[in-house]
């Protein structure tokens, strides 16, 4: 196949220069007095996109009783190895016979791959859009299992941030 | 000389002084939020309402860096290098005229510090005076990247003030005088010299880029082949001199377009002696507007322009704005000459 | 005032050029000149003759000592040794030349003197105006004007003939 090479030849208002110089500056105004993209970050947050990986979460049954079942499925589809799970019987008559009394994730160590999400049969582990989660120690960014608990007390009533911009004050578990 | 005159010109001396240096301040938070605008970001916004304490913070930072001297300069020339930049910035604005003529007191005061008899040479002069601060500071830094961009600088400011004399002249053909107050006066009378002269104005104002080292030609710190240029081995508050000094020229040299080209502070359709104090007042404004519409153009094409290669900044001065401004009093001299 | 200035004024520049010619570092020399050419401009300023005081600056220390700036910079000039043993030749070339500028100089002071001594006083006051000149230079001076550009136009075209070969 042929190729058909466009050659440039300018015209005569191109020799000046001046025409092109005009374009380019009213190309930059319109930038200039367009909307901004960049998200002014502490006062409005930015909103992740469906399917975000951030922090984790233990889903609860209506009931509020933890799904999680201890079968360390995650704990061996961690590729990081940064889920700790210590199973025990359940005290409840009803449903599961066994549940966690110890469910710790290194935040540190966690890639966030979303493998554990993926692992579980009872669909009690999964990842939050959450992602400004920080602390002034390594030991902070070990969350514990109250605290799992907590980011779905949190994240079940639609998108955190998308809360947060409208007004309402949310209180991370890890933060600070 | 009288206390009165002596009060007026002290007074007129510290306004236009701080006058200045609040605009070189204003101008490097709005060089960086501008920048951001045209980015789609918003620009250092963070210090302060809008962002207005940011130079402050700045300046405090200037302040209190170390000062590093690197070990093989040249000190006493090292040293000397700053002040010579900075002083002709801070001197230039001197015999500009910034608002129409005052009654205070039953005597006439002129809204200019110096009104000397050329003082358009003079701005010229100081200009070009300026460029032994770079060049110095390029070669006492005993570095490569310095000398290379003291050795641009100098010819480039050398090439682009011939381009530049030229354009003026025109401006000073019609006019009939070398001070701003003639100048300004026979646009007041006529019209502005924009309207009469675009060629010498498109060259005037090609040549204040250049010669205040503004993209696109500010080869003598292109940061990609020169690390800093000059200033690369000044620190803490000799480079913030360096910094200060650019704002400083290129807020005198939109003033100086604005005084040759667009009437200084002449009110367009509007008769300001008629209106007393606040016709002198509303001058002022009006002449700090314009000046602020070319500092943004300095501002905007510096964001819009990639820089130009040195041959083709030889190039543009040497082959092009110089035959143009030839052209350009060519054509003043034969209307001058058709007209009488 | 314009006594005390003057002589101020005289100071540095008398004090800048023996710097220039006494100091062994050409950069040093260079600033010197700058700085003298500065004083002088201003001793034209005080004798009212404004345009030709800026135009030292602006053609001398703004434009030309800049190419000789350039010039010590791009050559790389190191500062001058103290060399032992001049040859005998150089030694009488120097002298001849000092007697020679010498000379110059006692001629200059004469005349400067017989024409303060006999022009009457407060003629030449506003002879240093943009006026004066341009008229002196275009109906006295034309021909040397135009010989003189010429000259500079001649000197302009083997220049470019010079460096055109070489490329």
């Amino acid at each position: 196949m042929a190729t058909v090479v466009k050659t440039y030849e300018p015209k005569f208002w191109d020799r000046f220069y001046l025409p092109a110089i005009v374009q380019g500056l009213v190309i930059t105004l319109g930038r200039f007095l367009k909307r901004k993209d960049t998200v002014l970050y502490p006062e409005k947050k930015h909103v992740p996109p469906p399917g975000y990986r951030g922090l984790h979460r233990l889903n609860k049954h209506d009931d509020g009783r933890i799904k999680c079942v201890a079968c360390e499925m995650c704990q061996t589809a961690c590729p990081a190895h940064c889920i700790d799970i210590e199973p025990s019987i359940a005290p409840w008559e009803e449903g599961e016979e066994r549940y966690p009394v110890k469910f710790e994730i290194d935040l540190l160590r966690c890639i966030y791959c979303g493998f554990c999400e993926i692992a579980c049969p009872k669909d009690a582990i999964e990842l939050t859009e959450i992602y400004d989660f920080a602390a002034y120690t390594r030991d902070d960014l070990v969350i514990e299992m109250e605290g799992l608990l907590k980011v779905f007390d949190i994240t079940k009533d639609g998108n955190v941030y998308d809360r947060q911009n409208r007004g309402e004050s949310i209180e991370l578990p890890v933060t600070r | 000389m009288d206390t009165f005159e002596i009060l007026v010109a002290l007074i007129k001396v510290v306004a236009v002084f701080v006058a200045v240096i609040l605009a070189v301040m204003v101008m490097t938070l709005a060089e960086r939020r501008v920048a951001g605008f045209i980015q789609y970001r918003h620009g250092p916004n963070r210090v302060g309402p809008w962002g207005f304490l940011q130079p402050v913070a700045d300046g405090i930072k200037f302040l209190l860096k170390e000062d590093i001297i690197p070990a093989n300069v040249n000190l006493p020339i090292y040293l000397l290098a700053p002040a010579i930049t900075m002083i002709p910035a801070l001197t230039t604005f001197a015999v500009i005229p910034f608002g129409a003529p005052l009654e205070v007191a039953g005597r006439t005061v002129q809204l200019q510090v110096a009104n000397i008899n050329i003082g358009l040479l003079y701005i010229l002069a100081l200009t070009s005076v300026g460029v032994y601060g770079l060049v110095l500071a390029g070669w006492s830094s005993g570095s490569k990247y310095p000398l290379l961009g003291g050795l641009r600088s100098s010819a480039q400011l050398i090439s682009y003030e011939l381009a530049m004399g030229l354009a003026i002249i025109g401006v000073v053909m019609v006019s009939g005088g070398l001070t701003f107050n003639e100048i300004i006066a026979h646009q007041q009378a006529t019209s502005w010299n924009f309207w009469k002269q675009p060629i010498a104005a498109l060259v005037f104002l090609v040549a204040m880029y250049a010669e205040t080292n503004r993209l696109p030609f500010d080869l003598t710190e292109a940061e990609q082949e020169l690390v800093g240029g000059y200033h690369t081995e000044y620190s803490s508050f000799k480079f913030a001199m360096f910094f200060l000094s650019e704002y400083a020229n290129m807020v005198t040299a939109s003033a100086f377009m604005v005084c040759l080209f667009f009437g200084g502070w002449d009110i367009p359709f509007v008769d300001e002696t008629q209106m007393g104090a606040w016709g002198v007042v509303l001058s002022v404004l009006v002449f700090i507007a314009k000046i602020g519409f070319f500092l943004f153009l300095y501002i905007w094409v510096r964001w819009t322009f990639p820089r130009f290669r040195y041959d083709q900044l030889m190039r543009l001065g040497w082959k092009v704005l110089l035959p143009l401004g030839l052209v350009n009093i060519f054509l003043v001299g034969l209307w001058m000459a058709l007209k009488v | 005032m314009t006594a005390i200035l003057f002589y101020i004024f005289a100071t540095f520049l008398l004090a800048a050029s023996l710097f220039v010619v006494l100091n062994r570092n050409p950069i040093y020399s260079v600033v010197a000149l700058v700085f003298a050419f500065m004083n002088l401009a201003a001793m034209y300023f005080l004798l009212e003759a404004y345009f030709i005081g800026i135009l030292q600056v602006l053609v001398y220390a703004g434009a030309i000592m800049v190419l000789f700036l350039f010039v010590v910079m791009l050559l790389n000039v190191q500062p001058d040794q103290p060399r032992p043993g001049l040859i005998h030749f150089d030694r009488w070339w120097y002298g001849l030349m000092g007697l020679i500028f010498v000379g110059l100089f006692l001629v200059l002071i004469g005349e400067g003197a017989r024409l303060l001594l006999t022009s009457p006083a407060g003629e030449a006051v506003q002879i240093g105006g943009v006026d004066s000149v341009g008229e002196a230079l275009f109906t006295h001076f034309l021909l040397p004007f135009e010989i003189a550009s010429l000259l500079l136009t001649v000197a302009l075209v083997g220049t470019v003939f010079l460096a055109k070969r070489r490329v």
